[in-house]
């Protein structure tokens, strides 16, 4: 098989060909040393897509052998550090298909460049280092690829031939990456078994794999089907600008995003939902009967209405959504973090809008890829966010198309480019919630909790040996904080049937307990617990439950350290014992240490320590 | 059951990339200006930039950066070809290193070209004012270009600094400056020499006659085909100039251009030897040869 579009014919046969070929673009991902150098070098090399003077760059060594990964070396100053720092493009060619490569580096700001080349991808390449398995950094690089929408990946298990070219190890692989990958929304999911250093099914068929016949990857890439990449069913036009050359000619110019147009349709300009008709479509010196997305043309319509740069030119079944307030999920580019008090501007199509948060609902566990709470997004991050616009936008969820659901955000007062967006569709479905399983999840965050009560959910655990006054203090708290215009809530041990029982048989449910204060917290309240916690690993379950799922509801310990012999001229429960007294623990670094005989006094301390963690902000 | 889908080929959809582009910049810019070199990827950018704004005129000038030591079939075709186009051209020259005296022979090619390119566009770009400049530059050329953007950001000295350029998603080019600042624009960034001839051809764009081969005077220098377009080549002695057919991969100041001996005097015939010859086509240019990473610290200077 040639893949390498070679000259084995005469000129005007090849120029035909190269003429009608394909353009299809993917994005190589993957860690430092997994190969993906190597891979992309290998792909240039075998189909001639490097020069001889480039290439003699890359020749290293006595012998002049080459070095596949240095073909695609880049800036001096990378080369310098020895990383690549951003993404780079590379270009090649087949018989069938032209490839434009958008290379991302592996490790620093890997999200920020990976979301870049995803962003145009239509295919996504994963390396997998076959030594190695499927790492947590492959299952992040499959996440943001699925995220960015890109609808086929190829998982190229590499260095195969380190592992002794054996099935078991790509079969093992593949079903560990199969079982995640279920998780996301990839239109297609491809394995291949590689080395990209010696070259087998890359471009050629491997004789180390007759256990394999699934082709290889540049076969793959000059077949899978990219048509259904675009969306061919809404049509929309952004404008981008109206040319007006004379009195007699008024068009409107821009690439149509979705769609296809011909002449005679009605459309109608969104946001203004004024309706007209085509009454030509020119393209240069032709005009064209129909026209379809990607292409750049000029439309005439039929009536003179008023129409400029912003505007949407839409028809089709599935109408776009005009609306000022959408959530989107958004990957944060900057190195200053997201400050949901300031007002951005955000481009979507061809249209510059200021946007305020209106929340911040959620982030990315980029470990576990789990959902968790936010209140801001750093470098890096992937969140979801609820945006209001100060003029209304034509939006489409990302899912739905591509290029009507994007848009990025800039500091308005730098200009920086901070983060990218994809819009989420009514239902919610294409967010970041796309790995938990469809849970459904809070959409109230902590800090719209926090602006609206005025404090910020949290547990105070007060401890000390029986009948310290933990009670007393707790509930002279609460009463404090409601008077002063703030909302509490004690757990109380009577609530999970008898203290008694709990104290003596040291039994406490402290996981338990620790959870319903978590609760507590999370619904914003300022929540006081008084248990008798008497040991270490007691406090430590219980703190452990209380911090919640992401270990980010603050937990305040309390000691109550009261004298032991005024707690057994105190108990008249029968509660205390001096064998108890010698069983306690005392907490090893308690966030205060108030004293149980002044009741008045210990709630003071304690509400000065909730001012100035910030958990009370009245 | 659905129709089957209509495609654009590959070369239609960086065609229509392109224009989007260019259309992007006008209308988003105060003062955009086209740099025209005058080479085949100025061509094809000129073209596009026509396509863009059809049945209009362009919405911007053209620019020549003249160094006086352009081929003189380039001036010839420059001045033509914006003729017929009722095309606006400006052009500009160094004038302090015009006063000077500054030329490759003595002062080196480091040197000339700093003066009469990279500081000449530097004067032209702040004495017109102009908040964005197109250049023809392609991401396929040499590595350096391989992570440039589409919008290239410059500071007020039009510096180019590659560790603070925006990311750039999807289509949606982010064109918010400060005042003072300004973007070079690379609308056929993601062309490769390849799509440029093969566009060239299909669209039957007129280029300098320099790409085709004829006999052409001709001195051999450090194993570089010089030709001897003027008299103010000196010759070495015992140099004299030979007639050989012979071509030019990419046009520039006839002194630091090299030739390669050809017959092809056919655009078909030119793309059968560049496919045939697999060698990069700025190998032909004398000013990259001068250190490793010279591309790139002329970017940083400012040179497109």
């Amino acid at each position: 098989m040639i893949t390498a579009d070679s000259l084995d014919t005469d000129i005007h046969t090849y120029l035909k060909r190269h003429e009608n070929k394909q353009l299809l673009r993917f994005v190589t991902v993957g860690s430092v040393d997994d190969g993906k150098s190597t891979l992309i070098g290998r792909l240039l090399y075998d189909t001639r897509g490097v020069y001889e003077d480039q290439l003699a760059d890359a020749r290293s060594g006595p012998d002049g052998q080459v070095d596949l990964a240095r073909i695609t070396d880049g800036l001096q100053a990378e080369r310098e550090q020895g990383i690549t720092i951003d993404v780079a493009y590379r270009y090649f060619t087949t018989r069938t298909r032209k490839f434009i490569i958008a290379d991302t580096p592996g490790h620093v700001q890997y999200t920020r460049n990976m979301a870049t080349g995803a962003s145009t991808a239509n295919v996504a390449i994963i390396l997998i280092d076959a030594r190695l398995g499927v790492l947590q950094q492959s299952r992040r690089h499959a996440y943001i690829a699925s995220l960015l929408g890109i609808p086929n990946l190829v998982v190229a298990i590499n260095k195969m031939d380190l592992r002794g070219y054996d099935q078991g190890v790509y079969e093992a692989i593949k079903a560990d990456f199969t079982a995640f990958a279920k998780r996301l929304s990839f239109r297609e999911v491809r394995f291949f078994p590689i080395s990209a250093l010696q070259g087998d099914n890359c471009v050629t068929t491997s004789p180390n794999t007759p256990w394999y016949d699934g082709g290889t990857i540049l076969e793959y890439l000059e077949t899978v089907d990219i048509d259904s990449d675009r969306n061919f069913d809404d049509f929309r036009l952004p404008v981008q600008i109206v040319l007006r050359p004379n009195l007699d000619y008024r068009g409107f110019a821009g690439q149509i995003a979705s769609g296809t147009v011909r002449v005679g349709d009605t459309v109608t300009v969104l946001p203004s939902g004024k309706s007209s008709r085509v009454t030509a479509i020119d393209a240069y010196e032709d005009e064209l009967p129909e026209a379809f997305t990607p292409q750049s043309v000029t439309l005439r319509l039929a009536d003179e209405i008023d129409i400029s740069r912003g505007d949407i030119l839409v028809s089709g079944g599935h109408q776009p959504t005009v609306t000022r307030q959408f959530d989107a999920s958004v990957v944060w580019m900057h190195e200053q973090p997201l400050d949901p008090a300031k007002t951005y501007l955000i481009k979507h199509t061809t249209r510059y809008v200021p946007v305020s948060v209106a929340a911040v609902r959620s982030k990315i566990d980029l470990e576990t890829l789990q959902t968790v709470d936010a209140d801001t997004l750093a470098l890096n991050d992937i969140g979801r966010l609820t945006l209001t616009a100060h003029r209304p936008l034509v939006v489409d969820p990302y899912t739905r198309n591509r290029a009507t659901g994007a848009f990025i955000i800039i500091d308005s007062l730098t200009n920086d480019t901070v983060a990218a967006g994809m819009i989420a569709s009514d239902d919610g479905q294409g967010g970041v919630e796309a790995t938990t399983g469809g849970q459904p999840r809070s959409g109230v965050s902590h800090a719209e909790r926090h602006k609206r009560l005025g404090q910020t959910g949290a547990s105070v655990w007060l401890t000390g040996l029986p009948a310290s006054g933990k009670s007393s203090i707790a509930y002279a708290l609460e009463r404090r904080l409601f008077d002063l215009g703030y909302l509490p809530a004690v757990v109380d041990a009577d609530d999970h049937g008898d203290a008694a029982l709990f104290e003596h048989e040291r039994q406490l449910p402290a996981a338990e307990l620790g959870a319903t204060a978590a609760a507590s917290a999370r619904a914003g309240l300022v929540t006081i617990c008084a248990f008798g916690t008497r040991t270490a690993a007691d406090r430590a379950a219980a703190r452990t439950a209380a911090t919640g799922r992401d270990g980010r509801l603050p937990t305040l310990e309390v000691h109550v350290a009261t004298p032991a012999d005024v707690c057994a001229q105190r108990d008249t429960r029968g509660l205390w014992s001096r064998e108890d007294a010698a069983q306690y623990e005392p907490p090893a670094s308690p966030d205060l240490v108030v004293d149980g005989l002044d009741t008045d006094e210990a709630v003071a301390a304690i509400i000065a320590l909730l001012r100035g963690r910030g958990i009370l902000s009245r | 059951m659905t129709l089957p889908h209509p495609t654009l080929t590959h070369l239609r959809a960086l065609e229509a990339e392109s224009i989007h582009i260019i259309r992007e910049v006008a209308a988003e810019f105060e003062n955009p200006v086209m740099l025209y070199s005058i080479g085949k990827d100025s061509a094809v950018m000129l073209r596009l930039a026509m396509k863009a704004f059809a049945p209009g005129t362009l919405p911007f000038p053209l620019l020549h950066i003249d160094t006086t030591f352009k081929f003189r079939d380039m001036i010839t075709f420059r001045d033509e070809f914006t003729r017929a186009n009722n095309l606006k051209l400006l052009v500009h020259t160094n004038p302090d290193a015009l006063a000077a005296g500054i030329n490759p022979f003595t002062h080196g090619s480091a040197k000339y070209t700093h003066e009469m390119k990279t500081v000449a566009l530097r004067q032209a770009l702040t004495a017109g004012g102009y908040d964005a400049a197109f250049g023809g530059a392609r991401r396929d050329e040499e590595k350096s270009r391989a992570k440039e953007r589409i919008y290239s950001f410059r500071d007020e000295f039009h510096q180019w600094d590659p560790k603070s350029q925006r990311p750039e998603l999807w289509s949606l080019y982010n064109g918010k400056i400060r005042k003072g600042q300004s973007i070079r624009v690379f609308p056929l960034s993601n062309w490769t020499e390849l799509d440029v001839w093969q566009y060239i051809y299909l669209e039957n764009i007129p280029i300098v006659p320099l790409y085709l081969a004829a006999e052409r005077p001709l001195v051999q220098r450090d194993g570089v085909w010089i030709m001897v377009d003027d008299d103010r080549l000196p010759l070495l002695p015992g140099e004299v100039p030979e007639m050989k057919m012979a071509r030019f991969r990419t046009l520039g100041c006839y002194p630091l251009s090299g030739a390669v001996l050809s017959n092809a005097t056919t655009l078909p015939e030119v793309i059968q030897e560049m496919l045939e010859a697999r060698h990069s086509e700025r190998q032909g240019r004398v000013i990259d040869h001068d250190e490793a990473g010279s591309m790139e610290k002329k970017k940083r200077d400012g040179y497109f």
